[in-house]
């Protein structure tokens, strides 16, 4: 039976359902099964989005890419749900399995045996995370949030304790109350336009009459502001820093991109919807992104000078991430674009292997030692087992940890020779000759504006990055030197080494990023591809009613 | 009826907003299911063509006129939005109950305020 790309599709999402399903079976107990059956399936995963890359790219032999469509139902467009693959889903499916594989591998040498189901969590987390993705209708965009959103509560508390828990409290509280707002924005937008597939919104946007118009741009804004919560913008990230410190180090390295969904919906949403307006409405709030994206980074900054903990600088960084990203996407440039993907990927890998560099780091160090020792406290004694723990303990702790330490640094300042450093300098000489490399043409207030930011958030990044590696490596007059395992490490070097191989690879991956930015930009031949999505023949024609072929 | 309804939802989203402030994890959550409640009414409010004791599927077989139907999908909707905000009301019970055990304060913050 042969797989055709249509099908492979909705792969992404049933792959991590069914394995996470099949892991309830087994007792926690068998932790070697469980592992090497997620892991396995995180790496089908990745297998199956870099099949879905190619096929969405087409190797750049057709302009726009390929659009994919999947007719859950066979159902005729418009109608039912869809499913839709482009460059930017499918990107954003690999650099997800791209975090997974780590954090999983990270998770064996010793968070999965903190808590109960911690494989099932994680792998429903892929299908809610690949789920939005995918889907191509506004509600069941909601309803992947939700499976993402329920399944990140249970990992965020997962091995417990009162700071775990405390966090917890307040992310579920903020995120049940952006799904309300979620909800609302849906609902105000399907009142007015009487659909919720994406790409028919799109074409129904312009011919909204203007006296209805202001209730779809408030459906709009308020859709807008449950993503922004989720994205991290200044002033609705308070809950960030905390609760990204309290989570588990696994589960902190896959948080680093359920901030960037946020981004994506935007991205996403904002292009469709508001692109191809003709009266003036073209790009609805890209202002308000701009300037909230500046306040997100200035905020981001201060908060990474004043951290004294690591686990809060990382979770600032997040922040500066978040903030420059959608300053980025606000200033409506396809090379600014094109840089800002980039910049996504880069930034997303590096802040993940912060978060597990973070726990190996401070494996030595007081605090953290508490928190586990609580830890072995209420879920039995570990110490019989710790014997018979997979894996070597590596050489040279400190030495690798410490390049690890200031590869991340890098990273984060945004300095070469690592792909930091390429994300930031594509953005700026995008912004800095709007008309093209050596064109000259004149340089817009707000891009200087955010040029001195990209560039003062590298320094505070690599300011407040030498205090704490200083005060980790350097400082102690007692090291403790941290046991670290073999298959802890490597997942953190492997995410670093991933960096450098995008530096090398930098050509290619920027021509890819500027053909996604490009069809982004004009998504024509995305709304064509899904409301004239072909249908497969039925195998058992059961003749239709004739409204619903209509 | 619509001012009924406006009035209905008007009335459980400020009392919703009203206890979604307050520092005790019980306000917060009634706050939440009043809200999701409001939600809901809304959704079910934002119907393209609504009309009271009209079926909402259509019937397979002859032509038929759509006016005589109800707008399906904003039932649809609500009912899938009452599941989920029921699944995560309750998972949001349980880790209030597990902040209360940890911390032996039902204060947001897990600590009473220094008076």
């Amino acid at each position: 039976m042969s797989v055709s790309p249509e099908h492979l599709v909705i792969a992404p999402i049933l792959l991590p359902l069914v394995a996470g399903a099949l892991l309830l079976f087994f007792d926690d107990r068998e932790r070697l099964l469980k592992a090497t059956i997620s892991i396995l399936s995180a790496v089908a995963l990745l297998g199956i989005s870099i099949m879905l890359l190619r096929i969405a790219h087409a190797d750049g032999a057709v302009d726009d890419g390929r659009v994919i469509v999947y007719l859950l139902g066979n159902w005729p467009p418009p109608f039912s749900i869809v499913l839709v693959l482009d460059r930017l889903s499918a990107m954003m499916l690999a650099l997800t399995a791209t975090l997974a594989i780590p954090s999983l591998i990270f998770s064996i040498g010793r968070w999965q045996k903190a808590g109960p189901h911690f494989h099932t969590l994680f792998l429903l987390l892929l299908v809610g995370l690949n789920g939005a993705f995918l889907t191509g209708d506004l509600f069941n965009l909601f309803v992947f949030f939700e499976v993402m959103l329920a399944a990140s509560y249970g990992l965020m508390l997962h091995s417990s304790g009162s700071q775990r828990v405390k966090a917890g409290l307040h992310y579920i509280a903020i995120n049940l109350a952006a799904a309300l707002l979620f909800l609302i924005g849906v609902a105000l937008i399907y009142g007015v336009a009487g659909t919720l597939n994406m790409a028919e919104l799109a074409t129904r946007f312009p011919d909204v009459p203007v006296e209805r118009r202001i209730f779809l741009e408030s459906g709009a804004a308020i859709l807008g502001v449950a993503f922004l919560i989720k994205a991290g913008m200044w002033p609705l990230s308070f809950w960030l820093p905390t609760t990204y410190t309290a989570a588990p180090a696994p589960t902190a390295a896959i948080f680093a991109i359920m901030s960037k969904v946020g981004v994506y919906v935007i991205l996403r949403l904002s292009l469709l919807f508001f692109e191809e307006t003709p009266d003036g409405v073209s790009g609805f709030g890209s202002q308000l992104l701009f300037v909230g994206g500046m306040a997100t980074i200035v905020f981001g900054t201060i908060g990474v000078l004043a951290s004294q903990a690591l686990g809060r600088l990382a979770g600032f960084s997040v922040l500066v991430s978040s903030g420059t990203l959608l300053a980025t996407l606000g200033l409506l440039q396809v090379e600014i674009t094109a840089g800002a993907l980039f910049y996504l990927i880069s930034s997303t890998l590096a802040i993940s292997a912060f978060f597990l560099l973070i726990e190996l780091v401070e494996r030595g160090q007081d605090a953290v030692a508490n928190v586990l020792a609580v830890t072995q406290e209420a879920f039995g004694d570990e110490e019989e087992e710790e014997e018979e723990e997979v894996g070597v303990t590596i050489p040279g702790t400190l030495a690798i940890l410490g390049i690890s330490f200031a590869a991340c640094a890098i990273m984060l300042a945004g300095l070469p020779p690592l792909s930091g450093f390429i994300a930031k300098f594509a953005i700026l000489t995008a912004m800095l000759n709007p008309e093209g490399f050596g064109q000259g043409g004149a340089i817009a207030a707000s891009a200087w504006w955010l040029a001195a930011m990209l560039i003062i958030s590298g320094l505070a990044a690599l300011i407040a990055m030498s205090r704490a590696g200083i005060r980790a490596f350097w400082a102690p007059v007692e090291l403790n030197v941290p046991r670290v395992l073999l298959v802890e490490i490597v997942p953190v070097a492997a995410l670093l080494m991933l960096t450098l191989a995008m530096t090398v690879q930098a050509g290619p991956i920027m021509r890819f990023m500027h053909a996604t930015a490009e069809s982004l930009h004009a998504p024509r031949s995305y709304i064509d591809g899904v409301l004239d999505a072909p249908r497969p023949p039925m195998s058992r024609d059961a003749p239709l009613p004739p409204e619903v072929q209509r | 009826m619509e001012l009924v309804l406006s009035l209905a939802i008007g009335v459980l989203v400020s009392s919703g907003v009203w206890l979604l402030l307050r520092p005790r994890t019980y306000q917060v959550i009634i706050g939440l299911a009043l809200l999701g409640y409001a939600v809901n009414l809304f959704i079910f409010s934002m119907g393209r063509h609504l009309i009271i004791n009209a079926p909402p599927v259509l019937e397979g077989g002859d032509p038929i006129d759509p006016m005589t139907f109800t707008d399906p999908l904003p039932q649809a909707l609500v009912l899938t939005a009452i599941v989920i905000g029921f699944a995560t009301t309750a998972l949001f019970l349980v880790v209030l109950l597990a902040a209360r055990g940890l911390s032996g304060t039902d204060h947001v913050d897990g600590r009473e305020p220094e008076r």
